[in-house]
């Protein structure tokens, strides 16, 4: 068992460590006003930290990366913790998408499109959800129809996009054939995001921000290649996505701030609290989680450097970290009132985050029912939709509703 | 980095399920409720397999391995609910390793069997070394080292301390110091406390005018790495048995229809299950953290060995009542193997300070350093 770093990665880290000392002071506040010129901001940091060699750790060199490990990539994320500076802005597609093109990607697109995601100068949106298909992705109805000259209409509607209205592009699920059973038809498109026929509109959270949006599609015309991973293998490039999504998620718990010491940090600081032995077993039962969270992403770290690619199971720390957070969240407005719940608090960002953080990348059920079947071997449930047609299942989804 | 199990630490695991396997310790448990005499007696399985000098230098004739080997052997007993005297016996060995005591060796071959009557080192809040009182929530002061020599004092609930040969028992010393002292079962005054779980060997021990020696060399810092490695220990030794309660549970899951289904199938039974993989993974990563902070994080080893103990704690509480519930009817019969796993929990759970005192701990090191 060995956790500390090897002499390379005492010297990465000890490298990382000075570039960011350095460059510290070109850096945006790490939490921003949700405006134009703050995404600006954090845009051309992502640039800086990119021509460091800090974005994009684990891409190919020949892609613009670092070709290094996991490990690497966490240190990284931990001296920029340390630092006290942002990450860069565009995780979605630096850790997810763009993954998922290096994957399926032809060389054209990985030319044209890795180099811009990856300096922040174009961001890129995931365009998978929609009203009718969010646990249940391969029931999305975006429709693309092929064209003669061999271009792609596109019609439908994206929702919950994260970013939309600053990105550049988007990867798009949609249906190409609705006459197979409805993981078969389905194609993964790039998207231009100012094309003509998009409408993006803001949504706003609990917390009153807009991070995600709604996206409109009407007859939107994509070139012959913005396809990625051939035409009716949609569903095996988005699970590509999920893999990475799962894995950004379980790597990224310490980025995000989630961590035990913060919140006794927030707990010590009341001399009545801290001696209280209610407040005192909350906030043990939940740092027990957190620090369990940290240590199982090391195991997946360690995993993952013995070239294993980590299985469902590590949702579960997606699980564990989220309620986790919510429990903190809990006491710490149990212990400072009202004042907690103020949009300048440190903390209402976050209690307002996190009861969508638990449908974020797949709700806290279908991450049970997946580890369930595929860890516990446990039967599935019955499924209604199995082996039919997309039209038809459609059609039956209708008259089920007007039935009732 | 690298988290996996080496080819020794799985040969370790692997031999210890084989030498397990070779006496039916579930069965046991079972008729040992009804009649003590039932339960096997492991110790010369433990002397066989090195167990008893795993945590002793090789210098002094044991095996120089790490606590985390030794959860690996506790996490086996565990698996099988089998009463081996390890919780008693390793904390106890690895102190009389540090003063490098005259019976270390023989401690080591497993011809003395040793155990440690435990102190809970201070926290924030409570500033003495305290022990397990008889009965209520009221924990009562280490036994008392007069400067004549002499130990006096009582300690309720120790693990392993039937038939020990010599006791290793944290005191304080006139002067308010903690200090260890060794002490020959002659001196000692035990009182068999086997209650809930027949597998799990307790005593009420006393010293009146015992004649104890200082183990040399041995201060607080050693005592309370003793008492948290002790929290490991029971924490690995849960670990296992939330395996079996998994394992157990699932399988029957898959073979048991109602509704033409199997119950695995339906959500509230396989969320349930899920949730016990949840707090065995949480409980395993901690297990890590503790065997790591053993041996390279001195300063985590408070935080890591509790947070291990109050996870797994939990876990087996959680892991023991599913099963129960999983198997419906047959789960609560005295018949089946969930009521003893369910014994072992409620048992484990409330000694050596139990898992509410390592939860504030957890509580205690992080306000501490904040
Ligand atoms: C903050 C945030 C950011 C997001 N960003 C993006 C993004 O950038 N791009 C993107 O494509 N998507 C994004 N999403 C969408 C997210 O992936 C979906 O919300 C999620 O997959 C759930 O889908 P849904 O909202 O349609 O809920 P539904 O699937 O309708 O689920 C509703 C409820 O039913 C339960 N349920 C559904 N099916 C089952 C079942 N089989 N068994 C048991 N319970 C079930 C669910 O657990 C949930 O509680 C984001 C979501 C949030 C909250």
């Amino acid at each position: 068992m060995d956790l500390n770093d090897t002499p390379e990665q005492v010297h990465y880290r000890a490298k990382v460590r000075a570039w960011l000392h350095e460059h510290k002071d070109e850096a945006p506040a790490a939490q921003g006003e949700d405006d134009a010129a703050y995404v600006q901001a954090r845009r051309a940091w992502q640039g800086k930290l990119a021509t460091a060699g800090l974005a994009g750790v684990t891409w190919p060199v020949e892609l613009g990366g670092q070709g290094l490990g996991p490990i690497e990539h966490v240190i990284v994320g931990q001296e920029i913790v340390r630092a006290g500076v942002p990450d860069i802005l565009d995780v979605i597609g630096v850790g997810m998408l763009g993954p998922t093109i290096i994957a399926h990607g032809s060389a054209e697109q990985k030319n044209r499109y890795l180099g811009p995601m990856l300096h922040g100068d174009e961001v890129w949106c995931q365009l998978f959800s929609e009203p009718a298909a969010g646990s249940d992705l391969a029931a999305v109805q975006a429709r693309a129809v092929l064209q003669d000259d061999g271009s792609w209409r596109l019609s439908g509607q994206k929702v919950w996009t994260t970013n939309a209205h600053f990105a550049a592009h988007g990867l798009l699920l949609a249906r190409t054939d609705a006459d197979v059973p409805k993981h078969k038809g389905l194609t993964m498109f790039i998207v231009p995001m100012d094309a003509a026929g998009i409408t993006i509109r803001g949504l706003r959270q609990i917390s009153g921000e807009a991070e995600f949006n709604e996206v409109f599609f009407d007859d939107v015309r994509l070139d012959a290649d913005a396809v990625v991973g051939g035409v009716g293998n949609g569903w095996g490039t988005a699970l590509t996505t999920l893999m990475f999504e799962r894995l950004t998620i379980g790597l990224g718990s310490e980025s995000l701030g989630y961590q035990a010491e913060r919140y006794a940090a927030a707990i010590a600081t009341d001399e009545h609290a801290r001696l209280d032995p209610e407040v005192r077993r909350r906030l043990g039962e939940l740092c027990v989680q957190l620090l369990a969270v940290k240590f199982t992403g090391y195991r997946m770290l360690s995993a993952l450097q013995q070239g294993q690619i980590p299985g469902p199971e590590a949702g579960l720390a997606k699980v564990t970290t989220v309620r986790a957070a919510i429990d903190a969240g809990d006491l710490i407005a149990d212990v400072l009132g009202p004042d907690a719940l103020d949009a300048e608090s440190e903390w209402a960002y976050m209690i307002s985050f996190l009861p969508g953080l638990k449908s974020a990348g797949g709700t806290e059920e279908i991450l049970r029912n997946t580890i369930g079947e595929r860890v516990l071997g446990l039967p599935p449930e019955p499924r209604l939709d199995k082996g039919i047609p997309f039209s038809e299942l459609r059609a039956k989804e209708r008259a089920g509703v007007a039935a009732t | 980095m690298n988290l996996e199990l080496t080819d020794e630490q799985s040969f370790l695991r692997d031999a210890a399920r084989e030498a397990l396997s070779r006496v039916k310790t579930v069965a046991a448990a079972r008729e040992a409720l009804e009649d003590p005499a039932a339960l096997p007696d492991l110790w010369p399985t433990a002397r066989e397999a090195g167990w008893a000098g795993l945590l002793v230098s090789e210098d002094n004739g044991g095996a120089g391995l790490s606590a985390f080997e030794a959860m690996l052997v506790m996490a086996e007993a565990g698996r099988v609910l089998a009463g081996i005297e390890l919780l008693g016996h390793l904390p106890a060995s690895s102190l009389l390793d540090a003063a490098g005591d005259s019976r270390v060796a023989a401690v080591a071959e497993g011809d003395l069997r040793a155990c440690f009557v435990a102190a809970q080192p201070p926290g924030d809040l409570e500033r003495r070394w305290t022990v397990e009182p008889p009965s209520g929530s009221v924990r009562v002061d280490a036994p008392v080292l007069a400067s004549d020599g002499t130990l006096r004092g009582r300690v309720a609930w120790v693990p392993d301390a039937p038939g020990a040969d010599v006791f290793v028992v944290v005191a304080t010393s006139a002067d308010g110091e903690p200090v260890a002292v060794a002490v020959d079962a002659d001196d000692v005054s035990v009182e068999r406390a086997v209650r809930y779980d027949a597998t799990r060997s307790l005593g009420h021990v006393s010293f009146e005018g015992a004649a104890g020696v200082l183990l040399e060399g041995v201060g607080a810092p050693e005592l309370a790495r003793a008492w948290f490695l002790a929290q490991s220990l029971l924490a690995a030794e849960s670990l296992g048995a939330v395996e079996t309660a998994l394992a157990v549970s699932v399988a029957y899951a898959k073979e048991r229809f109602t509704f033409g289904r199997a119950i695995g199938s339906y959500q509230a039974v396989k969320h349930s299950l899920v949730e016990v993989l949840r707090l065995r993974e949480n409980t395993y990563a901690l297990l890590l953290y503790a065997g790591w902070a053993y041996m390279d994080k001195p300063d985590e080893f408070a935080l890591a060995a509790s947070a291990a103990r109050s996870s797994a704690g939990h876990a087996l509480d959680y892991a023991s009542r599913a099963m129960i519930s999983v198997h419906g009817g047959i789960g609560a019969t005295w018949e089946h193997d969930a009521p003893l796993f369910f014994r072992r929990a409620q048992l484990s759970r409330r000694l050596l300070g139990g898992v509410g005192d390592a939860t504030d701990r957890v509580a205690s090191e992080l306000l501490s350093a904040a």
